[in-house]
């Protein structure tokens, strides 16, 4: 697989009338071609910041980069000068935002706001980026484009407002698309056409999405590969199913603990206690300690390094050090990992422990 | 005293009614809601369910229909002694904890401001101890009081909403949507949050979403509307095993689990209201398909449905 993109060591922190805010604390990964990487965690985590670091959207005056790189094409973008990265942002790399009601100039009619990006980033003249501009329309699922080009945000329901913002990060076929919690704001059965929306554009383009949300269930249904995140760091990283069916973190035993499962009756729901970690003072150790009821005492002095559980599959926990002592999960992670061949709680068809 | 706490009787709300940019928004929804218990609403924006529950609180006028509170009609005139003490037994949680609390007032004016509009204490030190009280029950601390909303996360707020709500100890809450703008591992809180009160405090619930798997979990009887209408009532774990209008089982298909395999073979059913093909005849009522099961169907439809229910 090639890999389009690649994050290394980067750390990023905002100056602020309270002091520095560490947003960002040593993240890597990599983004491969045509997979979809979903990045989870809750807000302050990172994962926003994450992203609008690789677009580089952040308040120049406050937000610093302070250590590591973002290569893409073998180009550094958190070097490159703002010029060259006006050619990259909305053309090789673009962005789906949370809000279709605040994402659109309500000014302008959908057409002109798609054409904005083939213009500028296309040699094409008027007409011709016009006619794509009805394609791209007609990709996206809005009917009679040819008429509705000339209408204003307004005149669209929310649905149809993220497939026009859609429209328009696809103007370009980027190579990199950043969704940024694309169907939050949606209901349920449009959540699900614009999700099939995105894959089907997928598998047309082969491009490469990042997808952040913090709902597991749309990370298991659109994902290749997830990263979960906790205070401005990469907690663990794996195919979807390996964090959904042999999650070795304990912030991720959390996560998957306090969705309500369809099946389950009446008991309390799971609720991780405690709240996120203060950024304007990162904890010395791993951040999720103090909200961990599995934490132990090296949690508190030192941040875990990455454990390797498979090729694919690594989590920064003590929990999976040598010297760690064996501790159970939670009984519905257990659950899971039932299901999942390589765990150590795997049962057999047959239903012997492997 | 009877059973139910709320009884809606036909209630219509039709906006600009008459002209003919007229939306009907409700039209003709009864239910009940028992004491002490939750009834979920749920269904797509633009459903009228946000309306439903604004409608009952006398946020808006009722075109028609009743909404009875323990027998008394909250719509009719009365008095402004009674339609104060109404005010202090309904309560409502917002959607949103960023835009229903005021900027610029600190948190301890927006959690007493129910207080002094109902004489509820004596004193400012009275009325500060009261506040401190209801911040910790809903899981905030003291210093939290001189502060200002945009000094808090999401979760936070929303509790802030809560305790502002609990504040006049009210009967009744109206939660409109109250965690959808939250995150998961926050929404859990929230949500025991309000079950641990309703336990302590004997609440009724009205709770409003289009998240389906939290309405079930938090529920214990759930309506489901479509443009206007109550489509299907049925207590939470039946309409979830037995789910009889095609336009429910839309709603339950399109939830996304956190189970990979699942989902990659889920089945989307979209639902299309001209699959009903009613006849120019046929009366599509709501109907009782299984005890406590309703269902809006025809005749011929409720046949098939009850041939069919497990």
């Amino acid at each position: 697989m090639t890999k389009i993109l690649e994050v290394k060591d980067l750390e990023l922190s905002f100056h602020t009338f309270a002091g520095e805010v560490k947003a960002i604390r040593g993240v890597n990964f990599d983004l491969h071609k045509g997979e979809t990487l979903a990045i989870v965690g809750e807000s302050g985590s990172g994962k926003s910041v994450t992203t609008k670091s690789i677009m580089r959207l952040l308040p120049e005056s406050s937000a610093e980069y302070k250590n590591g790189e973002i290569l893409f094409e073998g180009r550094d973008l958190t070097k490159i000068p703002e010029k060259n990265m006006q050619k990259i942002r909305g053309k090789d790399i673009s962005m789906i935002f949370q809000d279709p009601m605040t994402s659109l100039n309500p000014t302008m009619t959908i057409g002109r706001q798609i054409m904005e990006p083939i213009l500028k980033h296309q040699k094409l003249n008027k007409s011709a980026a016009r006619k794509q501009t009805i394609e791209l329309l007609n990709l996206v699922g809005i009917p009679n484009a040819e008429n509705r080009y000339k209408m204003y945000p307004h005149q669209f329901s929310g649905g149809q407002r993220q497939r026009i913002v859609i429209a328009i990060a696809l103007a370009c076929n980027p190579k990199v698309l950043i969704a940024d919690e694309p169907t939050t704001a949606l209901d349920v059965t449009i959540q699900a056409q614009i999700l099939e929306l995105m894959k089907d554009i997928q598998k047309k383009t082969d491009t490469s999405i990042i997808f952040i949300t913090h709902d597991l269930g749309v990370v298991a249904n659109v994902a290749d590969r997830v990263a979960v995140m906790y205070g401005g760091r990469i907690v663990e990283i794996g195919t979807v199913d390996e964090i959904f069916y042999n999650p070795q973190h304990p912030y991720t035993w959390g996560l998957l603990s306090s969705m309500p499962s369809m099946d389950l009756e009446d008991q309390k729901l799971y609720a991780i206690p405690g709240t996120p970690p203060d950024l304007l003072n990162p904890p010395k150790g791993d951040a999720f300690a103090l909200r961990s009821e599995y934490a132990m005492k090296i949690d508190m002095e030192r941040q875990p390094p990455f454990f390797k559980v498979s090729d694919t599959h690594y989590a920064a926990t003590w929990l999976l050090h040598s010297q760690a002592p064996q501790v159970e999960p939670p009984a519905l992670i257990i659950e899971r990992m039932k299901t999942f061949k390589g765990s150590r709680y795997y049962v057999d068809q047959t239903g012997g422990t492997v | 005293m009877s059973d139910n706490l709320i009884e809606v009787r036909n209630l219509k709300q039709y906006f600009n009614a008459g002209k003919s940019t007229e939306v009907r928004a409700i039209d003709d929804i009864s239910f009940t809601i028992k004491r002490g218990e939750t009834f979920g609403l749920v269904g797509e924006s633009g459903c009228g369910k946000s309306t439903t529950g604004r409608t009952m609180i006398r946020l808006y006028d009722a075109t028609a229909g009743q909404v009875l509170y323990n027998g008394v009609d909250v719509h009719a005139p009365k008095s402004k002694k009674e339609n104060h003490e109404l005010n202090r037994k309904m309560q409502m949680i917002f959607q949103d904890p960023y835009a229903s609390l005021n900027p610029r007032m600190k948190v301890l004016d927006i959690i007493a401001e129910g207080l002094d509009i109902h004489g509820l204490v004596k004193g400012k030190t009275d009325r500060k101890q009261r506040v401190i009280d209801l911040l910790e029950i809903v899981g905030l601390n003291r210093e939290h009081a001189e502060r200002y909303p945009h000094e808090f996360s999401g979760g936070q707020r929303q509790r802030i909403g809560i305790a502002r709500a609990l504040a006049v100890d009210p009967e009744f809450i109206i939660a409109d949507e109250p965690i959808s703008a939250l995150d998961v591992s926050i929404q859990a809180q929230v949500v025991n949050l309000l079950k641990e009160l309703q336990v302590e405090k004997g609440l009724t619930y009205l709770f409003i979403a289009h998240d389906l798997s939290m309405v079930k979990y938090i529920s214990d009887r759930i309506g489901v509307m479509y443009f206007g209408k109550l489509v299907e009532m049925a207590p939470a774990d039946e309409l979830y095993r037995n789910p009889m209008h095609a336009y429910t089982k839309s709603l339950l298909s399109a939830i996304p689990l956190p189970d990979p395999i699942y989902e990659r073979s889920r089945v989307r059913h979209p639902y299309n209201p001209k699959d009903h093909q009613y006849g120019p005849d046929e009366k599509v009522e709501f109907r009782e398909v299984a005890p406590e099961h309703f269902v809006l169907c025809s005749e011929k439809e409720l046949a098939e449905m009850q041939a069919t229910h497990v």
